[in-house]
């Protein structure tokens, strides 16, 4: 009788007893939703080094020279704070929504989106790891053109705490949109085109004071998430801001953004595996 | 003996893009790759190499045949697919913008390991593969050879069973090259790392790999050892001609053998039995022939010529580099 240790026979002949074994070999472990979220969402936010803040001063001179023009046509009141709030929610319109459009669709487009696909990762650790970053690179351009809005309007600055939720709900909304657009559009073009569509609406929609629109513009005004955002921004100027209504639209915000986001992932799983 | 670990019978074509007419990228490919063994997919561009990595990557749904990789059938569970392998696919555009240190350790996490030792074998990677200069700079700031080692340190780091590599190379200087194939080599013998490696270059397939199988069209036309691909064209030759200007067509040995020549510009590529090989060079080196003549060679067969041999269409998809 002859034994022999394991560790003697060749590669070959221990990978077979194995096998044999086990009948199939053992399976590395899933990346969790967390870990793999955190490690996406932090890599997307060191591209905003690299790649993205020349596009954040874009937004926010974009929107701040919005507000310098409509200086000129709104003297205060209601439509001052339509102004200040729509103009702020742009950025967050512009980045989240137009940017991650097209970084989704380029993704797409190249083959970028087998590394993540080839990686044991939730489609959702990826989606919502990159709408995460893209939601955050938003934050000081939004918070700029609020403050500089509030100042050039002489809007009180007390409930700027606001944006703390209107920029993730928001974000998260306008991100999953923009992600979706990305992921679905067949050709990159078209996903720019897409996005650039979304934040041109969020634009005229949202920054425009409503009471002077058609009706049908205004219909058109209630289906764009975006203006759930502008709104509860806007009536926190008031004296005495009414929050049922302030927390209403940002829960409307809050409810597009979970299903554009389970939208955006179901596409992410839709491109991936072709 | 059951050495077999993987086999994939029958993976059918699927249809090209709906404005084309459909393509039989892969044509019932049926192969086996055994454990720790480097295989190799060979064959011009177009020959349906990436398609048949793809389907075997859970990337994409062959039409119709069966993917297994170490007793786990990829087609019904693609994706487990990224839990036995690691692949390194031809685009590194979602790492690009990342730093080379960051493209590895997020690669790393999201397959699953922890910060720490996510950390701990980006560290060992990169400096095995002689990055570490290069850890802090951007992947889209390097080079074109020095962006695809990054992404193969990416690939590397979170080990697995299996290396899938689309075309790893390319790009690279020979120092770079050396730094793979070592890697390589090191995770086969410590680990008994299976490596399946797409390539379209020959001299490559030549000297690293175990076996290859050769793809024309979708269909693999032969499967074997370097070597014992090349004994099936060992009774050939292969006679190169590089006329200065243009062949002299004049002298009648010339004349003859145009019929015979692969021409690409002044180059003419012949397979020839041996002695008539001799003939041939005696005619070329003396007389008129010779005052027109730039330069020739007198070569053993490789796997180019076992390609040719065998009816591959392509006349020069392969690359000797």
């Amino acid at each position: 009788m002859s034994v022999v240790p394991a560790e003697v026979l060749p590669g070959d002949a221990r990978a077979v007893t194995e096998t044999a074994r086990t009948g199939a070999a053992e399976l590395a472990p899933r990346a969790r939703l967390w870990p793999s979220l955190a490690a996406v969402y932090r890599a997307q936010l060191s591209r905003a080094r690299v790649a993205r803040i020349p596009l954040l001063f874009v937004a926010t001179f974009q929107s701040v020279g919005i507000l310098i023009m409509m200086r000129g046509v709104v003297d205060g009141g209601h439509e001052a704070e339509s102004v200040v709030a729509g103009s702020a929610v742009l950025v967050v319109a512009f980045v989240a929504l137009n940017l991650l459009a097209q970084y989704f669709g380029q993704l797409r487009a190249s083959g970028g989106l087998d590394h993540y696909a080839t990686l044991p990762v939730p489609p959702a650790a990826v989606v919502l790891g990159a709408a995460g970053a893209y939601a955050s690179f938003t934050v000081p351009g939004t918070l700029v053109t609020a403050v500089f809005g509030c100042v050039l309007f002489g809007l009180p600055l007390t409930h700027l705490w606001i944006l703390a939720a209107v920029i993730p709900l928001a974000g998260a909304a306008l991100s999953g949109l923009g992600a979706a657009f990305g992921l679905l559009a067949p050709r990159p073009e078209l996903a720019t085109v897409l996005g650039q569509l979304g934040m041109s609406a969020a634009l005229l929609l949202g920054v425009l004071p409503p009471d002077r629109m058609p009706e049908a513009v205004r219909l058109a005004r209630d289906l764009l998430p975006s203006t759930y955002g502008v709104e509860a921004f806007a009536r926190t100027f008031g004296a005495r801001p009414d929050w049922a209504y302030v927390f209403g639209d940002l829960a409307v915000c809050a409810g597009v953004g979970v299903v554009s986001l389970a939208v955006a992932t179901w596409a992410y799983r839709r491109a991936a595996v072709r | 003996m059951r050495g077999l670990t993987k086999s994939y019978p029958a993976v059918r074509g699927r249809r090209g893009t709906p404005a084309t007419p459909e393509v039989r990228a892969t044509d019932g490919v049926r192969l086996d790759i055994r454990r720790g063994e480097i295989f190799g997919l060979l064959g011009p561009n177009g020959a349906g190499k990436t398609t048949l990595v793809r389907q075997m990557t859970g990337l994409m749904r062959p039409d119709a045949g069966s993917v297994e990789i170490l007793g786990h059938d990829i087609v019904r569970h693609p994706d487990r697919a990224a839990r036995i392998l690691a692949y390194l696919g031809q685009e590194s555009t979602a790492l690009d913008e990342l730093t080379v240190s960051l493209a590895a350790e997020t690669t790393g996490r999201l397959r699953g390991l922890d910060l720490r030792t996510a950390r701990r074998e980006r560290d060992a990677v990169l400096d095995e593969l002689g990055l570490t200069a290069l850890a802090g700079r951007p992947l889209r700031k390097l080079s074109g050879g020095q962006r695809r080692l990054a992404c193969f340190a990416a690939a590397l780091v979170g080990e697995r069973p299996l290396l899938v590599l689309d075309e790893p190379t390319t790009g690279m200087d020979p120092v770079a090259r050396r730094a793979v194939w070592a890697a390589v080599d090191r995770r086969r013998a410590e680990r008994g790392t299976t490596v399946l490696l797409v390539t379209h270059n020959v001299i490559e397939a030549e000297t690293v790999l175990d076996r290859v199988a050769v793809l024309d069209q979708g269909r693999v036309i032969a499967c074997d050892t370097p070597s014992g691909l090349k004994e099936q064209v060992a009774d050939e030759v292969r006679v190169e001609l590089v006329w200065r200007e243009r062949a002299p067509l004049d002298v009648p040995e010339v004349a003859a053998l145009r019929e015979r020549a692969v021409e690409s510009g002044r180059r003419w590529t012949l397979r020839l039995a041996p002695d008539e090989a001799r003939a041939v060079v005696a005619t070329v080196t003396g007389g008129a022939a010779f005052a027109a003549l730039d330069d020739f060679t007198l070569a053993a067969p490789s796997l180019e010529d076992v390609y040719l041999a065998l009816g591959g269409a392509a006349r020069q998809g392969l690359v000797r580099a």
